[in-house]
């Protein structure tokens, strides 16, 4: 086992190093830059050139892109054009709130997703079925943003004012920060208030977050039970006598997701992309809202340091899934 | 008093817009504790379905079953799903035909094994994992106790098939349903899961209802045989009344599809021409007809019936003479 987790890891370096050149290339080629975004109205081709050069972008490209390399393998990643602090720093800070989003979201997702889909599957043809199979169809049409406004106009704010409009805290409560995950942070400390509140603000930008992926893992667990059931071993499960509920948990369900599980893993993928719509539609603090004040000011560092993150996280959700996926099937532990 | 009787059992599928379709159809024989019946006809006879429907294993929507199948005084086909499930494993056990798709991969045969004896003798951990060891020892599984937390694409398939069928008689059922369990094997292990099945029943005093589409596999095991053609019996023998004598002519198609070791060299298998699909239903005469080299008139017009016939019964109505039978047999 361990030895299959470093030999993932390793396997990931060269994809992170050409993922490296090309993010680099690929800023650059952007329209504007730093420096026509940092002068705004005041911009003028010398003050361009002027700032350019204090930023060593007017080096070539490899020059640029060696002396960032050279950096970043001392683990230092610059800092950001925009606030000046350290970008490890901005992004620690940041973090917490994203992963603390895409984990409720993705929890709702699972935990959803596949009870759903195993009623579904279960009531196969009938109006349970129908009725969440038009669900999942909605659920992947409606684009994140759209259904975090409508969240936001029917349950917060001027709507029915159950839940926060934006945010991660109420401003002003007294809360200890420890790890910069608000729940935990509110657990740690024993301060249930701040506690309650984080989960509060969580609720709407996770349900917006989680609906694409429930809808998609409902399909996946819809159609991976109504396959199992017609399998031999589930006949032979049967035959033995045994209960209703140990042929549904121990042979259907347990083999219906092998293939949810791939699923899940490219659906956490898919929830960063989803978390920087949402965080912006929440205004939520996070990786999401970083990137995109990055994209507008083309902060290079900045941007250079998300991207390859986004990669590194990328690489240790596969072999997160890849690990479980072991754990389920023992074909693929033989391998 | 037969261990099990099987009465007038009918099997219909019905699918939304589809015309119902008999595969079952008045289905009738009796199995006496211990013995060993044959149950033999090309693919798509209805011999699974025949089983599926005693086991209560068909698919709980989209068929209707008549008749009965009385098990020990009780009509199997009456009980509900809850008592079925007490007796499947218990006094019913049944073994496929595919080892490998028939045993769940992501679970370790041990607990494929234990779980049928937790769930019907209530044996639990090591007591359970030593008994499971034991009957894999028993069924020719070398090194069981390592076997127990192996899976079974870990397994060959001779022996994934002795671990169902250490799985089917766990328990020590009264009766074993095997359906074609020998098709999807090798020609030389077929032969050892064969006797392998004869000595376990032999030794327990368990009924055997063999199913299969090679009457090979009938002659060395099946004290009485029932040919099936589409979805009804057509002949029903003492295994070497069939094999000495057999009087349907689809029945002798069947043997003259055996491959004979004693056979003289460069004598040709005669296989039954046309298919199971060049069928007519039986209400219109014989469903053999069309391939039928006997057919007369009659066959054409009238629904032959299963009758009497010395020990046996048969449906024909112009079955091969004794008298070719026997010069046949004698080949
Ligand atoms: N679930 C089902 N739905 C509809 N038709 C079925 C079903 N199962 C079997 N049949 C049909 O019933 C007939 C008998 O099938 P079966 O008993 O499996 O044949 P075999 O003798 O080869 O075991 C076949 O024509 C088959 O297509
Ligand atoms: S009834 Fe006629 S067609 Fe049918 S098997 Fe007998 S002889 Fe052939
Ligand atoms: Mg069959």
């Amino acid at each position: 086992m361990l030895r299959f987790v470093v030999r993932r890891l390793l396997q990931a370096i060269p994809t992170l190093f050409i993922l490296s050149i090309l993010v680099f290339a690929w800023l650059r080629a952007l329209p504007g830059g730093p420096a026509g975004a940092m002068l705004g109205d005041k911009a003028t081709p010398e003050k361009i050139a002027d700032l350019n050069r204090t930023l060593g972008l007017d080096q070539p490209i490899f020059v640029q892109y060696f002396k960032f390399l050279g950096r970043v393998l001392t683990g230092d990643f610059g800092s950001s054009l925009v606030s000046n602090q350290a970008v490890l720093d901005e992004i620690g800070f940041a973090l917490p709130a994203t992963i603390e989003l895409s984990l409720t979201a993705l929890l709702l997702a699972v935990g959803f997703g596949i009870p759903l889909g195993y009623l579904a599957a279960r009531y196969h043809g009938r109006l349970v079925d129908n009725s969440v199979v038009i669900g999942t169809l909605v659920g992947v049409a409606v684009p994140v943003f759209f259904l975090g406004y409508l969240l936001k106009l029917w349950f917060a704010g001027e709507g029915l004012g159950w839940f926060p409009p934006s945010g991660r805290q109420t401003t002003g409560i007294d809360a200890t920060e420890v790890t910069g995950f608000a729940t935990l942070d509110g657990l740690l400390t024993g301060e249930f208030d701040a506690f309650g509140d984080a989960l509060w603000h969580l609720v709407l930008p996770g349900v917006a977050l989680a609906t694409i992926p429930a809808a998609v893992i409902v399909r996946i667990t819809r159609a991976s039970v109504l396959d199992v059931v017609n399998e031999d071993f589930v006949r032979t499960a049967e035959s033995k006598g045994l209960g209703r509920q140990t042929v549904r948990r121990r042979h259907v369900l347990r083999n219906a997701l092998l293939p949810v599980t791939t699923t899940i893993g490219l659906q956490t993928g898919l929830l960063l992309g989803g978390a920087v719509l949402t965080e912006r539609v929440f205004n939520w603090r996070g990786i999401g809202y970083l990137l995109a004040e990055g994209i507008e000011r083309r902060d290079y560092p900045r941007l250079q340091a998300l991207i390859l993150l986004g990669a590194v996280v990328y690489v240790l959700v596969n072999l997160l899934v890849d690990i479980a996926y072991g754990i389920i099937d023992p074909r693929v532990r033989a391998r | 008093m037969a261990l099990l009787e099987v009465r007038d059992l009918s099997v219909v599928f019905q699918r939304k817009g589809e015309k119902p379709f008999t595969a079952v159809d008045g289905v009738s024989f009796d199995v006496d504790p211990g013995q060993t019946v044959g149950l033999v006809g090309e693919s798509g006879c209805g011999k699974s379905v025949t089983s599926l429907a005693i086991m209560g294993l068909l698919p709980r929507r989209g068929n209707r079953v008549g008749g009965t199948a009385t098990f020990e005084g009780t009509n199997l086909l009456s009980l509900s799903d809850n008592q079925m499930r007490e007796r499947r494993g218990r006094d019913l056990g049944m073994v496929f035909q595919d080892p490998l798709s028939s045993l769940n991969p992501v679970i370790s045969i041990g607990l494929q094994v234990t779980e049928v004896l937790q769930r019907h003798r209530g044996m639990k951990g090591d007591a359970a994992k030593r008994k499971a060891a034991e009957l894999l020892d028993k069924v020719g599984i070398p090194d069981p106790t390592r076997r127990l937390s192996e899976y079974p694409h870990q397994l060959s398939g001779g022996m994934r098939q002795r671990a169902l069928i250490a799985i089917a008689l766990a328990c020590a059922p009264r009766l074993l349903i095997a359906d074609e369990p020998t098709t999807a094997l090798d020609v030389t292990i077929q032969a050892q899961i064969l006797s392998l099945l004869k000595e376990l029943v032999t030794d327990t005093g368990t009924a055997l209802v063999m199913i299969t589409h090679d009457l090979g596999v009938v002659a060395g095991l099946c004290d009485e045989v029932n040919v099936l053609y589409g979805g009804k019996i057509v002949e029903r023998a003492e295994r070497h009344a069939l094999f000495n004598h057999a009087r349907h002519p689809y029945t002798h198609g069947l043997l003259g599809s055996i491959p004979r070791l004693d056979a003289p060299k460069g004598e040709k298998l005669v296989p039954i021409k046309g298919s199971v699909s060049d069928n007519i239903p039986w209400d219109n005469g014989c469903a053999f007809a069309p391939r039928c080299p006997n057919a007369i008139d009659d066959c054409r017009q009238t629904m032959p019936v299963l009758e009497t016939d010395g020990p046996g019964q048969l449906r024909c109505h112009n079955p091969v003479e004794l008298a070719d039978a026997v010069r046949e047999g004698a080949r």
